[in-house]
């Protein structure tokens, strides 16, 4: 489809000169406008006090974010244990992406642009992290748009999942969130390193003495409403 | 094998509420981050059977399977209704964030799939499916699935036995090392006695005393439990 309509002006231009020799039109069609295509991403943050850091969202043609069972990716332990997005958008399939500006708060929703040229059938992928947990994340992983026409939307809910590569200690030193303010990233692997569904945060008033989460922290699933409108 | 050859399959279309058998590739996945699948009974039945449903008593069969991982019940009344069941295909436990896959060729009528296994470590849990319609077009489906509650015995989180009545935790050696002992039971009571949604774990962070055997760290879950991919071939 997409050759056909890159194509068309060709054939209409010739037709109209007549003449396989007139330069300005040859050289006019040489370039011929991109057909952009263009989704809006709006994620809505569920939880009652888990800030949603600010997104990685990404284009790309094969591969996923991640899965259970499997050891994180680092760039993957970036967003989970610091809700830095730098490495996930620079990774090597991407062919698109947009970053979040700010953290999503409790109850907000941000809507992110992205666009790809000529490309229908892309992956769209999300990862951030749950501010205030040591290195639980959300997002989506590899969904595939060949199906999403011009307008159509999509809309699904995501889990929290724990990336395994941090203890879930809780404690005021290794959640960077705002209930904490301790440390981000380490590279060291103190966990299962392995990617689960997060079983949720235990805080200290449930009975994990060192935690520095209480009640205002606790999720269930879902923990983010994702609506992706192809515009364009 | 002669469904194959129906004209409707050879063109590729689905046939809207057949009741005709299939080839189906099954995969279940145990999602948590810490709690293991004892044997799975994977089975394709009558939609007139149900293995289990929310909100009524459990039976027998399912009482032994949740409280102490023992199929065999089931089995039995599974197979006594033509059901084409896969059953421990792990051959074992299911450890947490590990898959595994099956087959299943069902017979005529067999159109739905229902699963179960027992959660452990808990007192009654169970991951289960009750009586899915298995899709008749081809193609991938993904079905997310619960953690139950039998409702049979109190969730006292200490250890103890898996018979049918026996309170407390069944102990297998594979995963002791991560319970705690001399928990004085977080309770003795089971308020809802019809299966449910599980409640949840609550642990605590001591692996000596305390009220529960169980870490909280550890032994808790959200839903889903486990992902289930259906191919039909």
């Amino acid at each position: 489809m997409n050759i056909s309509i890159r194509m068309s002006p060709l054939v209409l231009v010739l037709a109209l000169s007549g003449c396989w020799l007139d330069d300005d039109k040859i050289e006019q069609v040489a370039e011929p406008e991109p057909v952009m295509v263009r989704y809006e991403v709006t994620v809505t943050n569920l939880t009652a006090g888990q800030p949603i850091s600010p997104l990685a969202l990404l284009l790309h043609e094969s591969g996923r974010l991640w899965e259970v069972g499997q050891s994180a990716s680092v760039a993957l332990e970036q967003v989970a244990e610091e809700g830095n997005n730098q490495a996930m958008l620079a990774t090597e399939r991407v062919l698109a992406s947009s970053a979040g500006e700010s953290p999503i708060l409790p109850g907000q929703s941000e809507t992110l642009s992205i666009s790809i040229e000529e490309k229908t059938d892309s992956l769209l992928s999300i990862a951030a992290m749950l501010g205030n947990t040591n290195d639980g994340f959300t997002g989506l992983n590899a969904l595939d748009l060949a199906q999403l026409s011009e307008g159509d939307s999509w809309e699904g809910n995501s889990f929290a999942y724990d990336a395994g590569t941090e203890a879930n200690s809780e404690s005021l030193h290794t959640v960077p969130g705002p209930a904490a303010g301790g440390e981000g990233f380490n590279g060291a692997r103190d966990d299962r390193d392995f990617i689960s569904m997060h079983p949720g945060v235990v805080s200290a008033p449930d009975g994990l003495p060192d935690s520095a989460l209480t009640v205002a922290q606790r999720f269930d699933n879902p923990v983010a409403r994702i609506r992706i409108t192809r515009t364009q | 094998m002669k469904h194959l050859l129906h004209p409707a399959l050879l063109l590729g279309l689905a046939v809207p509420g057949a009741a005709g058998g299939a080839n189906l590739d099954i995969e279940v996945q145990n999602l948590t981050a810490g709690t293991y699948f004892a044997p799975l009974l994977i089975s394709a039945h009558s939609p007139d059977l149900h293995l289990f449903q929310t909100g009524e008593a459990a039976s027998a069969e399912i009482q032994a399977m949740a409280e102490g991982g023992d199929l065999a019940g089931l089995v039995t009344l599974t197979s006594g209704n033509g059901a084409d069941n896969s059953e421990n295909p792990a051959a074992g436990p299911l450890a947490p964030g590990m898959s595994v896959s099956t087959s299943l060729t069902t017979e005529e009528g067999n159109a739905v799939l229902s699963i179960t296994g027992m959660m452990v470590p808990s007192n009654d849990g169970f991951v289960g499916l009750d009586g899915w319609m298995i899709p008749t077009a081809a193609g991938s489906y993904v079905v997310y699935l619960n953690g139950y509650d039998a409702g049979t015995e109190a969730n006292d989180e200490v250890r103890g036995g898996g018979a049918p009545g026996t309170p407390g935790l069944p102990v297998l050696p594979f995963f002791q090392d991560e319970i705690g002992q001399n928990g004085t039971g977080v309770t003795d009571a089971e308020s809802n006695s019809m299966i449910h949604v599980h409640p949840g774990h609550l642990g605590d962070a001591l692996a000596d005393g305390g009220g529960s055997d169980l870490d909280n760290r550890l032994h808790r879950w959200l839903n889903p439990v486990a992902k289930l991919t259906l191919t039909v071939n």
